[in-house]
């Protein structure tokens, strides 16, 4: 109780005194809540990212792709394994008996950010960012049950027509339903607009397959195949039967862990981006810490050494300085998270995804466990700029009582 | 009213070491302070007075031989047991007051008090007496800021008295005020010595503050030349 009361009221003096050294105490607020606002932004940019990839895809629907492609891009499928997968176990079939299958061409196109259109809206001008094209197979919007059309219409099959994602039309201009995109040498008639749960395919533009085919010249060849399994079992049916035969050979999973692999891999390079910047970042900060917390010490260090007189401890002085320098850091680490709330949570980004290399439209999120990561290292600042200033004051000679005020 | 022996000083010496050089201050000195004396203590500057005094505080130690309070040695006490030692036996009043400038009066008297084990309640009392006794018991909200240095160093010896020490320890407590101010606050040191027998050492520069004391001390090349003088 008694250490207590003596530490209560040495901290007491310590964060009362701020306001004399104001100018310093707020700059290292400042810095701090930079540090941290410019950490949280990646975070929650990873955070955004991961949870749009991850809402992507279903544990019912399988992705087969050319066996080690990894990712979309980089596989290709011939219509004869196509063709070999609608026969396959664990497939689904509509009412009329036709498998639920799809062909899919995954090909980048691009198109103008609504950040990128110049002063006189002609977006011929433009800088151009990637985009993802895909061409679906017939049954390629009976496998999603879960789209829903928002305006407009499907795509007829053998025209040139387009649905384009609602996360895509936020970000990119051009894109609205009755616009004309033209993709190569041929114009394409935006017809609807869809959504999917928030995830990736809202970043697409959906057309069919033997159309987009054309326009690359790649006839009888796709990216993925697109297959509704049955139930539980069936994605093991299905790899089961790829293995057995030899002209199969595909990899097999659920479309909900690949687009979850794909989440890991670039939300882990966000984050490899955005640790060693607030790091670096953190050490500015910590520089200023110091130095105003050397100076509060300074300037208390006849009040630190009159309290030693009187009897009371080192420790008292160490702990109420450090809590002070907490505090100091503590406010930044709060303001800095504030910040990031206020500018970016809820912000709508793009960025190419490490995968695909088109942008993906996410949503920064500032979820609970990102604003902890900022504390903390806002506290860390706090601590080890405070510890040595505190051993300092600790170790205030008690002469330094006398002297002049 | 002076009693039994409060301090001895035996064979102190005090260096200090300055690179290469050492300054001795004291060389065996001897001294006795008894219970209920009110001694100033004079001298040229540089001649150790502070030094004195923080040895006598148990703010620093003797070099050399040894210091005891009330039959007890304290120059072989641990920092720990000194700060403990200090918060029962000693108040200090600093020419410069030496209050926290956040805190209220009532706030700084009571930091002696925090090192008791007094519950809420009795610390106010108490604090409430100590302002009263220093006639500023309507001050006790008022910050160091808000009053004159006559006011604060009253406020500072109430913080001196509370926890109710046998040895009052002041280094120039009227060098920073005027003429009438410093009579007060002697006249209220004397006061304190001769009705509450506190034992009080003062060190001042001023001749007419030394005439508050029942004795007085020349320090002058480390050693002492004692004048009576009758209060
Ligand atoms: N911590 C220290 N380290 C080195 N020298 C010191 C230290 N403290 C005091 N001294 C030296 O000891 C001598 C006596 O100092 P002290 O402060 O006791 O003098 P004083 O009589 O109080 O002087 P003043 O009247 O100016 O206050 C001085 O020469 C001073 O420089
Ligand atoms: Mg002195």
């Amino acid at each position: 109780m008694r250490v207590f009361n003596e530490i209560a009221v040495v901290t007491t003096i310590c964060i009362k005194s701020i306001p004399q050294r104001f100018w310093a105490s707020f700059s290292t607020v400042v810095a701090v809540g930079l540090v941290v606002t410019v950490l949280l932004a990646f975070l929650a940019m990873a955070a955004g990212f991961q949870q749009t990839l991850r809402g992507t895809g279903t544990k019912d629907m399988a992705i087969l792709m050319r066996a080690g492609s990894q990712a979309e891009l980089n596989s290709g499928v011939t219509r004869d394994q196509a063709r070999l997968i609608e026969e396959a176990p664990g497939v689904m079939k509509d009412a009329d008996g036709k498998p639920l299958v799809s062909p899919e061409l995954y090909v980048i196109v691009d198109g103008v950010k609504k950040t990128a259109v110049p002063a006189d809206g002609n977006l011929k001008k433009a800088p151009r960012s990637n985009l993802t094209l895909r061409g679906l197979g017939p049954a390629g919007i009976a496998v999603r049950p879960g789209l829903k059309i928002v305006e407009g219409r499907a795509f007829k099959p053998g025209t040139n027509e387009l649905m384009v994602g609602r996360a895509l039309q936020k970000d990119f201009a051009g894109v609205d339903v009755g616009d004309t995109v033209k993709l190569g040498n041929s114009n394409w008639l935006v017809v609807g607009a869809f959504e999917l749960g928030g995830s990736v395919f809202e970043s697409e533009l959906w057309a069919d397959t033997p159309e987009v085919q054309d326009l690359f010249h790649r006839q009888n060849v796709f990216q993925s195949i697109r297959a509704r399994l049955t139930g539980p079992d069936a994605l093991k049916a299905l790899s089961d039967y790829a293995a057995n035969d030899p002209q199969l050979k595909l990899d097999v999973t659920t479309e909900a862990d690949y687009y979850a692999q794909q989440a890991s891999r670039t939300s882990d390079l966000i984050q490899k981006l955005g640790w060693p910047l607030a790091i670096a970042m953190a050490f500015g900060a910590l520089a200023g810490a110091l130095n105003t917390m050397y100076s509060s010490v300074a300037a208390r260090a006849q009040e630190i050494a009159t309290l030693r007189c009187i009897g009371f401890s080192g420790t008292s002085s160490f702990i109420g300085t450090l809590l002070e320098s907490l505090v100091l850091a503590l406010v930044g680490g709060f303001v800095g998270t504030l910040v990031t709330w206020v500018l970016f949570d809820g912000l709508t980004g793009s960025t190419l995804s490490g995968a695909s290399f088109s942008q993906i439209v996410f949503t920064f999120h500032l979820t609970p466990a990102v604003a902890l990561q900022g504390v903390i290292l806002a506290l860390v600042v706090g601590l080890v700029g405070g510890v040595f200033p505190a051993w300092r004051a600790a170790r205030i000679p008690i002469v330094e009582a006398y002297g002049t005020p | 009213m002076t009693g039994q022996t409060l301090i001895h000083l035996q064979d102190v010496s005090k260096r200090f070491v300055k690179g290469k050089d050492t300054i001795t201050i004291f060389d065996h000195l001897g001294l006795s302070i008894p219970a209920g004396d009110f001694v100033a203590v004079m001298g040229p500057s540089g001649s150790g007075k502070t030094t004195l005094l923080n040895l006598l505080g148990g703010i620093d130690q003797p070099t050399e031989g040894s210091i005891t309070f009330d039959g007890g040695r304290v120059d072989t006490l641990t920092e720990g047991q000194l700060a403990r030692w200090r918060a029962h036996n000693v108040g200090f009043i600093f020419q410069f007051y030496n209050l926290m400038p956040t805190l209220s009066a009532a706030r700084n008297v009571e930091l002696p008090l925090l090192l008791t084990s007094f519950g809420r309640a009795e610390r106010k009392r108490r604090v409430e007496a100590a302002l009263s006794l220093v006639g500023l018991a309507e001050r006790a909200d008022h910050y160091p800021r808000e009053m004159s240095g006559g006011q604060q160093q009253r406020v500072a010896i109430a913080r001196a008295l509370i926890s109710d020490p046998k040895l009052l320890l002041c280094d120039e407590p009227t060098g920073d005020l005027d003429r009438t101010t410093a009579d007060e606050i002697l006249a209220m040191l004397r006061l304190l010595n001769q009705e509450m027998g506190k034992t009080i050492v003062m060190v001042t520069h001023d001749p007419e503050a030394a005439k508050y004391a029942r004795r007085t001390l020349h320090l002058d090349k480390g050693r002492f030349t004692e004048r009576e003088l009758v209060a």
